[in-house]
């Protein structure tokens, strides 16, 4: 390696990590790549920190049960206006557009007075997640999270009381545990049922479907195989995503208005489930139960081709667009061989030479690089309304993918918000530049780790905001 | 089971996806020729329901097929009748009056070259041109611009780029320059710190120093262009659930006519919209879909109305990657299918028309039995409008733009 330690340390916390905090680079320069794989074996502080928060069940009770009290209030609005407009339509025929105006008025203004715990929720969940990017030390762990939630994505439009709780409960306890665990707890999740229409599916020959004449949807089935195993074109066939279709059906949740207790969770209907073994890529599964639908999951986690697909977007993700293929031929090995140990894969990972050969030249995420310029100040805690607001911004709002398959992780996808990215550069350094020397991000953050156009760039500033920018936007900060 | 506060509102998500992608210096040929042509996509991101947007009311086997979720003629609201076999959705109103005015087109039973059913791959076929998914990293609208551009007829000067957009689709990616531009919200940064940036980046990363003076460069005309696109955002972004989808595509659409309209603006844009993945409760003449279908038919007035006198040399096309399932599924919704429609509008077209060799819907005539069996290649249609109204050489059009579409002829007849 020609590369300095200085440089090597810079560029693990910005390849592999959250980007560097004042005095991080000294504190790793010794061993940069023992430093991350230390950092796999501590336990991550949001953990400790998301325990004050409501599970998602709870979460999604607590908006259902607002909405249901918005509703009645509605409804008895709508009763008092009706009578009233009964009586101004017997004044008066003219004066009936005007009753019915404030008659849908006044069911709004009743509804409104219930207030609508969501929005509440989402940004609690944002503001501890947010916490634990800015906290980290190298931040390596946080990163893997935003992969993996990333890869199992649920949108927060389709169902924000749960999209934060999701991250925390289907998603943390797992990304340095097996992928099976994983692939069980995102696909069995709630939110994920409720995000790709499971709840709603029932097999056409169950006791539910026979009786109400309604039947499958096959959007999780289809996700599951395209985008969160095996990857798209690699073999199933709509039988398959038929037969798997089958197979999760019953997979839902207790209706949360039903249950004040279990309301939100996750539950098997046996009611709406297709009886009778199905075919999934040439194999039969015969148990009927939730278990069959497991099954499959354990057999797709097994699959080579979810190896691949796997290593391929984890070496995309960290390292480079186009990843040297000894690098994805690598992690995926360890993803074989060790039966899908993500620790053991992330170790791999960072203990190839080919992860840290590649030049710097991967673009950051929006929301990378905003989390790199907040800990670049030594900032721990940020406003969530303000971050959520700026990631819309951006193009990347907070779990709010464009589809199931996530946000997109290559530079042709994102370097025309370049101007975009300005623009939130200038508000950001506008704010805190009275508090934050240029040149000391330069010093005591970056390691000096910059190149001489940027220092000069930054010495030549007309003020600090500006120079603050220029730093923020450059190269060296935006891409890894 | 409801779970209607849970409806996806997708202001959000919508940000960013209805980004305008755009060209400038596209026209000169065309203005040579004494014309000054105009070309907006739309792409609808999902994959729309051709069956549920144009219903085939006079095909024997319609209502047999989806029942009391077919739109009919005598329904309620009733459909819109266009040629006595095939009805509009009636939440287009607008497209049907520009259809009666001859400046609508209507593509039915169409597909790209793209059989199976994921959304990823068949945008990816749909955007890029090519037959096969992932084949390449740039589009069809871009390489049409790139193959103007070599043969000499494009200032090659001017126009590169600014990206104010967020994520850039793939139709518009490649070689010949792109701008791009989404709803302003921050006050930018100053023009000196853009200028020092564009210096330090010009010594360090030309990519970045591209995206930056594109940025530069739209900025510049913004000034002198569309002055009331600040305010537009700030009702789009109060407005709650579909009131606020329908200001948003209306104002993506529209700023883009505006650009477009200007006479030293771009000539050729794109336009994203998210949201036509209807699993579930699509709805038929009311619904998920219908509500859809009228903001996309709002953005249509909306470009009409802002494309002023250049309405007449306009041409709107309107595709998506792939159609739906033929019968509804088990949760009053569709799943993803192949055959759907693509809408043509603007008043450079020759229209007044639906376009479809139509396979019927017994269950036989059924793509694997499940989907609209498609009848025209979509690329036909986009050869057409590209070789006749933007003048793309037809050579071009079948190696280049679409490669391997030799076969494929461009559908004549579409522009006036």
């Amino acid at each position: 390696m020609s590369r300095s330690a200085k440089a090597e340390a810079a560029l693990a916390l910005h390849r592999f990590g959250m980007g560097p905090r004042p005095g991080s680079i000294a504190a790793i320069e010794a061993d940069p790549r023992g430093a991350l794989i230390a950092e796999l074996d501590r336990p991550a502080i949001s953990e400790l920190a998301a325990a004050n928060l409501p599970s998602s069940a709870k979460a999604y009770r607590a908006v259902t049960d607002a909405f249901a009290k918005r509703q009645a209030k509605a409804i008895v609005a709508k009763k008092e206006q009706d009578a009233k407009r009964q009586q101004m339509a017997e004044a008066s025929a003219m004066m009936e557009g005007a009753a019915s105006n404030t008659g849908e008025m006044a069911q709004k203004i009743a509804a409104e007075a219930v207030p609508d715990p969501g929005r509440q929720i989402y940004l609690d969940e944002a503001r501890i997640r947010i916490a634990a990017a800015l906290g980290a030390e190298i931040g390596f762990v946080e990163r893997l999270v935003w992969f993996w939630s990333n890869h199992f994505c649920v949108s927060a439009d389709k169902i924000r009381s749960m999209s934060g709780a999701y991250e925390r409960e289907a998603i943390r306890p797992h990304v340095l545990g097996r992928f099976t665990d994983l692939l069980l707890a995102a696909e069995g999740h709630p939110a994920m049922l409720f995000y790709l229409d499971q709840t709603v599916s029932m097999g056409a020959n169950s006791t539910a479907g026979l009786n109400r004449s309604r039947g499958l949807n096959e959007n999780l089935a289809r996700e599951i195989l395209e985008l969160h195993t095996l990857g798209v074109r690699s073999g199933y066939t709509q039988d398959d995503v038929i037969g798997f279709a089958n197979i999760l059906t019953g997979w839902t949740l207790v209706p949360p208005g039903d249950n004040p207790e279990h309301g939100g969770e996750f539950t098997f209907n046996p009611r709406l489930h297709e009886p009778g073994a199905q075919k999934v890529l040439g194999k039969s599964y015969e148990d009927e139960t939730v278990e069959q639908g497991r099954a499959v999951l354990r057999d797709l986690a097994a699959n080579p081709a979810t190896a691949s697909h796997v290593a391929t977007k984890l070496a995309r993700y960290f390292v480079a667009d186009t990843p040297p293929p000894a690098l994805v031929e690598r992690i995926a090995k360890a993803f074989l061989d060790t039966g899908g140990d993500l620790k053991q894969v992330a170790r791999v990972m960072v203990s190839s030479d080919e992860a840290w050969s590649e030049p710097p030249a991967k673009l950051k995420r929006p929301g990378e690089w905003v989390v790199g310029m907040v800990r670049a100040t030594g900032l721990t805690q940020t406003d969530p309304v303000r971050y959520t607001d700026g990631q819309v911004l951006l193009g990347e709002p907070l779990w709010r993918p464009p589809s199931p398959k996530g946000f997109p992780d290559d530079e042709a996808s994102w370097i025309d918000g370049m101007g975009r990215r300005l623009d939130v550069a200038n508000y950001f350094a506008e704010r805190i530049a009275g508090r934050t020397d240029p040149q000391d991000v330069i010093e005591t953050v970056l390691g000096s780790q910059v190149s001489p156009e940027v220092k000069q760039a930054v010495g030549r500033a007309e003020s600090r905001q500006q120079a603050l920018v220029l730093l923020f936007m450059s190269a060296e900060f935006q891409r890894r | 089971m409801t779970f209607r506060h849970h409806l996806p509102t997708r202001r959000e998500a919508l940000i960013g996806a209805g980004s305008l992608f755009a060209w400038s210096q596209m026209p000169r040929l065309a203005r040579a020729e004494g014309r000054d042509p105009r070309m907006l996509v739309i792409v609808l991101r999902g994959a729309l329901d051709g069956l549920g947007a144009v219903a085939p009311v006079g095909d024997p086997d319609w209502i047999g097929l989806r029942g009391e979720r077919a739109l009919v003629l005598d329904g309620k609201p009733p459909a819109l009748p266009l040629d006595g076999f095939f009805a509009l959705n009636p939440a287009m109103p607008n497209l049907h009056r520009l259809y009666k005015a001859q400046q609508a087109t209507i593509v039915h039973a169409t597909a790209t070259p793209y059989r199976e059913r994921s959304h990823f791959d068949g945008q990816d076929v749909l955007e890029s041109g090519i037959a096969r998914p992932g084949a390449v990293d740039t589009g069809w609208l871009n390489r049409a611009l790139a193959e103007l551009a070599s043969d000499g007829r494009v200032d090659p000067r001017g126009s590169r780029v600014l990206g104010v957009g967020s994520v850039t689709p793939l139709v518009v990616r490649g070689r010949a320059p792109v701008l791009s531009w989404v709803p302003q919200k921050l006050l930018p940064a100053n023009e000196d710190t853009q200028a020092r940036l564009l210096d330090l980046y010009k010594h360090t990363d030309p990519k970045l120093a591209a995206a930056l003076e594109a940025r530069m460069r739209l900025a510049a005309l913004g000034a002198t262009g569309p002055s009331d696109a600040a305010m537009v955002d700030a009702a789009a972004l109060a407005a709650p659930g579909i009131a606020g989808v329908r200001a948003y595509f209306a104002e993506a659409a529209g700023t883009a006519a505006r650009f477009l309209a200007k006479p030293d603006g771009p000539r050729v844009g794109a336009v994203g919209f998210v949201g036509w993945d209807t699993h579930i409760n699509e709805g038929a003449a009311s619904g998920q879909l219908a509500n859809l279908l009228g903001a996309l038919d709002g953005a249509l007035a909306a470009i009409e109305t802002n494309m002023g006198d250049a309405w007449r040399e306009t041409v709107v096309a309107v595709i998506t990657e792939f159609g739906r399932t033929a019968r509804i599924n088990g949760t009053n919704g569709t799943d993803h299918g192949t055959g759907t429609v693509a809408f043509l509008a603007g008043g450079g077209l020759r229209g007044g028309r639906v376009v479809a060799d139509w396979p019927g819907l017994k269950q036989a005539q059924l793509y694997e039995e499940r989907d609209l069996k498609p009848t025209t290649d979509l690329r036909a249609v986009l050869k057409g409008l590209l070789r006749d109204h933007l003048r793309i050489d037809e050579r071009a059009l079948a190696t280049t733009v679409f490669p391997d579409s030799i076969g494929v002829a461009p559908t004549a007849g579409l522009v006036g």
